[in-house]
């Protein structure tokens, strides 16, 4: 086996540009998934124009200065604007040239914020009399999904907005409900100062002068001082009331499964376990088909070397392969990534448990398929939809085509690999049952090769 | 049952190779039914039939390739020299880096001293270090049959060793094999060339269907067939009236 196994390390030397497709596009294509998966979509290109006067950019609410431009800086973290110019332009003007970004396709969307903004704003009164303010938005509906993106975060900006808009309300309601239960002094424009009575007052003074009104009268006086009594009680728990409207539902979560693992160890752990699997099923399912394209498998199993043996050399070639370049790749992502390097020899152990299991998979393909070519069309036709099925989350899809899904992932090592892998890198989970795991496949898979081996020369 | 006239055997000594009652079916389809076959040292026997004969499927159980159904062959694999039809090499290895890794597998003591000897004997000492890859189809046939050499096996089993060869090509195969059968190797081979088997071969064996239908000199088939009332010109010409009055 040794003679075969140096054999075969120098005819992959001598195949250079093999090699190096075979190494650099898995781990292209693993760090490009890695990519689009921790970095998320771009942000959207949108034109904002806020047709505010910047005298008039402030507000006051509940006696809180409130500054526009924090608002639109927290939105600007969320996309991309393109800047419109308004300069000498009238409001119209402005935000017509808006609309044409999107028209013109520079822009996705428009978000135009109305002249009368803050005033609108600025006080209940002003709520009350014309309404809330109105935001526009335009946007471009021909590309599906990036509508769908701009469309959920401005929603989501102005969610965040409207909420904070709404604490500011809520302070001003239970101010006012404050005066009327105990009274004081309230700023009405126009009328400018009010000294308000209040409950508590108004109940006091009818208490006072209950004595000096005759029996008959005082009855009444006593349903009076027990509605005051009453409204002061339960106007109490209004404040409660009002702050739970805010926000009436809160939300706890608690991870069940899957650990805590962020985005970007994740996608380290997806990266390498891509680039194993189509390194080890290329290499092992290749070399195997070699033997007998080189007319070389009849040869060499009339007692030279055995069909299981043949099947040990070429999965361990292929699996010492990937191990090396999987480790380097690690190695080489750590740079960038946060990884725990105490943990490394649990990255080793399940590197190679995965590597082995691939292994027995790609001689398996090599038996089955008898020629290079097809056993390289094989191995790249399983792996991506084998990579993407382990990926469907659930409630992605109905509960039986997860389930289904669940149980195809579980007859190939790739998910495994990612679950040993993840376990391995970021401490997600249990080690042990995925690497328990991928020894029972690479075990099938050894016996699937072994019976394929017998209709191979 | 093969019939027709032994061949003359070169050497006095005992069979090399014995094969006897070889059964191989596939499926539904028999093979081989029965066939027998022997081979003396220095002796050349052809096995010569129409496509899908048997030829092929007899010498790959000679060989240990495949397991027959029923029969027995007197030697291991071990112990018989086998080249198959394409050559079985490595084309990313040089001659003798090829050499090499056989004569390692083979577990000779020596490898080196059995690499430089094939490299003389097949005359390609002076290719070793060229890449298998960029030989000439004879070449890399006489490599193919170096390498079957290597263990030194008394037995060499030849898959059709001329097919796709020009004829300067086939004739420096044929000098090399023809000098290892003048050495007292027991040589067995399959063609489809009738010339090849008349001028080579001690023995022809003609396999149809499975079965071995005559076993004889190339002269003794010419004269099976006029003795059955047909005419031949030559071999070729005996060969298609032997395997026409056998209703193939």
């Amino acid at each position: 086996m040794r003679w075969m196994l140096l054999k075969d390390l120098r005819i992959l030397r001598r195949s250079p540009g093999l090699v190096a497709l075979l190494i650099l596009y898995p781990i292209v294509l693993s760090v490009l998934i890695g990519f689009a998966l921790s970095a998320g979509p771009d942000k959207p290109k949108v034109a904002f124009v806020s047709l505010v006067p910047p005298e008039r950019g402030e507000l006051e609410l509940g006696g809180e200065q409130l500054d526009l431009s924090r608002y639109e800086g927290r939105l600007f973290d969320a996309i991309d604007p393109v800047p419109v110019d308004c300069e000498g332009k009238s409001p119209l003007q402005c935000k017509d040239a808006a609309i044409d970004e999107v028209e013109s396709g520079a822009a996705i969307a428009a978000l135009v914020i109305p002249e009368d903004f803050t005033d609108r704003l600025s006080g209940v009164q002003a709520i009350a009399l014309s309404g809330p303010p109105t935001i526009e938005v335009f946007y471009n509906a021909d590309d599906p999904v990036k509508a769908s993106y701009v469309e959920d975060t401005i929603k989501a900006e102005l969610r965040d907005a409207n909420l904070a808009l709404t604490t500011q309300f809520t302070e001003i309601g239970l101010s006012y409900l404050d005066v009327v239960v105990s009274g004081g002094r309230v700023d009405v424009p126009v009328l400018e100062d009010l000294d308000i009575l209040g409950l508590q007052r108004a109940e006091k003074i009818v208490e006072r002068v209950r004595p000096e009104v005759s029996p008959a009268r005082r009855a009444e006086l006593d349903e009076v001082i027990r509605f005051s009594q009453l409204a002061r009680e339960n106007l109490d728990l209004s404040g409660p009331l009002l702050r739970a409207l805010r926000e009436p539902i809160r939300v706890e979560q608690t991870a069940l499964d899957g650990g805590s693992t962020s985005l970007s160890s994740f996608a380290v752990a997806l990266a390498v376990a891509v680039s194993l699997m189509f390194v080890t099923l290329l290499l092992a399912a290749g070399t195997l088909a070699l033997e007998r394209e080189e007319n070389a498998f009849a040869r060499l199993v009339r007692g030279l070397v055995s069909r299981t043996g043949l099947l040990v050399e070429k999965a361990g070639l292929a699996a010492l392969c990937s191990l090396a370049i999987c480790l380097a790749m690690l190695v080489g992502l750590g740079l960038f990534v946060d990884l725990e390097w105490s943990r490394s020899p649990l990255w080793v152990a399940a590197l190679a448990v995965a590597a082995i299991a691939f292994g027995a998979m790609g001689v398996a393909v090599g038996a089955v398929t008898r020629e290079v070519r097809a056993a390289s069309l094989l191995c790249v036709m399983l792996s991506l939809p084998l990579a993407f099925l382990a990926l469907v989350p659930s409630g992605a899809v109905a509960p039986a085509v997860y389930d289904a899904t669940r149980a195809v992932s579980a007859l190939f090592p790739f998910r495994p690999t990612l679950d040993a892998l993840d376990a391995a890198l970021n401490d997600s989970g249990g080690i042990v049952a995925p690497l328990l795991h991928l020894a029972a496949l690479a075990l099938a898979f050894g016996v699937v090769a072994r019976l394929a081996l017998r209709r191979f020369a | 049952m093969a019939e027709g006239a032994p061949a003359a055997a070169p050497t006095t000594t005992g069979p090399a190779l014995v094969a006897e009652g070889i059964f191989k079916r596939f499926g539904a389809r028999e093979a081989l039914r029965g066939v027998s076959l022997s081979a003396s040292p220095g002796e050349l026997v052809a096995l010569v039939g129409p496509n899908g004969a048997g030829k092929t499927t007899l010498l790959s159980i000679l060989a240990g390739i495949q397991r027959a159904d029923a029969g027995s062959v007197s030697r291991p694999p071990r112990e018989i020299g086998w080249v198959p039809q394409q050559a079985a090499l490595y084309g990313k290895l040089t001659v003798a880096e090829n050499l090499r890794l056989f004569a390692r597998l083979e577990r000779i003591g020596d490898a080196e001293a059995a690499v430089a000897e094939m490299l003389e004997l097949t005359g390609l000492a002076d290719r070793g270090d060229d890449l298998a890859g960029e030989l000439s189809g004879g070449n890399r046939q006489r490599v193919n049959i170096a390498i079957g050499l290597l263990g030194r096996q008394e037995i060499l089993l030849l898959d059709e060793p001329s097919a796709a060869l020009d004829p300067r090509q086939r004739e420096r195969v044929w000098e090399f094999v023809l000098g290892l059968a003048r050495r007292g190797t027991a040589v067995v081979y399959s063609t489809h060339d009738l010339q090849e088997a008349a001028r080579h071969a001690d023995r022809v064996i003609v396999l149809a269907d499975g079965e071995a239908l005559f076993e004889g000199s190339p002269a003794a088939l010419g004269e099976t067939v006029e003795r059955a009332g047909g005419s031949h010109g030559d071999f070729e010409e005996a060969f298609v009236a032997f395997l026409r009055q056998r209703g193939h």
